[in-house]
């Protein structure tokens, strides 16, 4: 890619993706000349309907559940708020008060539990240990006759790593427990079906796999009731009323279908790509890779070094012209290291030091060559101004 | 969140980077946890900052404020350094991020803070002359 007629290395895929040329070529005509309303008669209308139709079809297919446990939505965010908030209501009724998730879920999780808290829910938030991987023991033992909810996710956002979700399906399954995951990173980077690992509810997000954003899905399966999200018309079976979002649902239908049909062979070259850099960046001294080494998404590296700040380092390579990301605190505005890095037991200064790379199938072994040629200076550069790695080295840190 | 060029200039070239062997004051300010840490280092001559160096262990608004404020220290007599201000040190960056205010503020202390160290090692007490520099409590350390 290129900006300003510079070179530039995009490395940042877990936050957002390209919209794909194909996904947009898709999307185009629902802008153009299909622009009707999909819940109108005339034919502009029912011709945006079909469309609509066939691409819950696909999503539904990619997840392997039926096209009427599709509901679209806004992105991620809307997903999990819908699943859990709602999800917990309901169990609610029945006195089952009780949710468990992971200390390290996104925001959009973490955040809603927290509301429910207040609203007088109990929450348990599971250890994630250092490899980053929620224990499905734990999680039995966690269960109480309280418990109606968990929502743990397929995989972690900042350090990749999967986690074991057909055994907490099945583990929900047998205690009569509605499971909820955050499938946000994993769709398109692991095979899921929600049937043979017992998901009830499942949230999903366009833009994190080359479909636009502001459109997503949440699967919710057949049976489970969750109160409306918005109420007025009849669009997602009266569920979650308001104009659909043709163009952006046509083309998450077809990223849907691409990812799924291309995953074997993307996965093959992201994981050549992941190795080698993990190897070549774990040569730089006091450097770790967070998260299990071989459990993680394909396109996922996160690393820490140590005596290094992440936002420099983040500075640097886009210097350099490598955007990347960081869990570290100064890219969000708060002086917090990421909650993720701190549930997997990394103490606050370490944290601060972190690197996300995300590949997708953009990004190729010349853009690894290229970070393992700069990284490294880059790193070296920023410990000859630190004090603390003049502190660590000298064993005073 | 968007830095001005002048950050960038700084954080990219930083003046005045590196150690000082033979210092005659050196303050260090900020805290790991936080994710920053500032040790500068001042020689002195006839009350004149005639040489500064820092090393900065934070973010780009960090390296960008260490090195504005060692170049507007260096030269000047100490009393006049002593007035330098955090909001100093932000106009000559063109201004920072709100939530960047803060590195100003380290980078200001981190200067008293060398000046203390400098009267401290000829006995005499820098309270009364350089005033109380707040210590970093973690999750404090911002104005």
């Amino acid at each position: 890619m290129e900006m300003n007629g510079k070179k530039i290395i995009y490395a940042d895929n877990a936050a957002t993706t390209a919209v794909s040329p194909a996904v947009l070529d898709a999307m185009l005509p629902f802008y153009k000349e299909l622009y009707g309303n999909p819940s109108s008669l005339y034919s502009v209308g029912t011709a945006a309907k079909k469309p609509l139709e066939e691409a819950r079809a696909k999503v539904a297919k990619c997840l392997n559940a039926e096209p009427n446990e599709i509901y679209f939505t806004s992105g991620g965010s809307e997903g999990d708020n819908w699943a859990i908030k709602g999800a917990a209501h309901k169990m609610a009724k029945q006195g089952k008060t009780h949710i468990i998730t992971s200390k390290f879920e996104h925001h959009a999780v973490l955040h809603t539990c927290a509301a429910l808290e207040k609203e007088g829910f109990t929450v348990t938030y599971l250890d994630v240990h250092e490899n980053g991987i929620v224990v499905p023991e734990e999680l039995e033992a966690a269960i109480t006759d309280k418990t109606g909810l968990v929502t743990i996710m397929y995989a972690n956002n900042e350090i990749g790593t999967i986690q074991p979700i057909p055994e907490i399906g099945e583990i929900c399954k047998r205690h009569g427990i509605l499971f909820h995951t955050d499938a946000v990173q994993a769709v398109g980077n692991v095979p899921i079906d929600v049937k043979a690992q017992n998901i009830d509810m499942l949230s999903l997000s366009g833009h994190k796999l080359h479909a636009p954003k502001g459109v997503g899905a949440l699967y919710i399966r057949k049976g489970i009731v969750l109160p409306n999200l918005i109420d007025g018309g009849a669009q997602e079976r009266n569920r979650r009323a308001g104009t659909e979002n043709v163009a952006g649902i046509v083309g998450l239908g077809v990223a849907m279908e691409i990812a799924t049909a291309t995953m074997e062979e993307k996965n093959a070259k992201l994981r050549r790509m992941q190795d080698k850099l993990i190897t070549e960046i774990l040569k730089i001294d006091r450097s770790r890779l967070n998260g299990d080494r071989v459990k993680r998404l394909p396109g996922n590296i996160s690393f820490c070094f140590e005596g290094v700040e992440g936002e420099s380092l983040l500075l640097m390579l886009d210097l350099k012209g490598v955007c990347a990301s960081s869990g570290s605190a100064c890219t969000s505005g708060s002086l917090d290291p990421s909650h993720v890095l701190l549930a997997i037991g990394l103490k606050h200064e370490v944290a601060h030091g972190s690197l996300r790379l995300s590949f997708s199938d953009v990004n190729d072994e010349s853009d690894v060559d290229y970070i393992i040629e700069v990284l490294p200076q880059i790193v070296e550069r920023l410990r000859s101004m630190s004090p603390l790695w003049d502190a660590i080295i000298h064993g005073r840190a | 969140m968007a830095y001005s060029e002048k950050v960038m200039e700084h954080f990219a070239n930083p003046h005045n980077v590196g150690e000082m062997k033979d210092a005659d004051g050196v303050g260090e300010v900020g805290n790991p946890k936080c994710g920053d840490i500032m040790r500068m280092y001042i020689k002195v001559e006839d009350d004149v900052i005639t040489d500064v160096k820092f090393m900065t262990f934070g973010c780009g608004a960090a390296i960008a404020t260490s090195s504005m404020a060692t170049d507007l220290v260096k030269g000047k007599r100490i009393e006049d350094a002593l007035k330098l201000t955090n909001k100093a040190v932000m106009e000559a960056l063109d201004g920072l991020p709100p939530v960047k205010v803060h590195c100003s503020v380290l980078a200001e202390q981190a200067i008293k803070a060398a000046v203390s160290d400098y009267y401290r090692r000829r006995g005499i007490d820098p309270t009364p002359i350089v005033g109380e520099i707040p210590e970093c409590e973690e999750g404090h350390c911002h104005v």
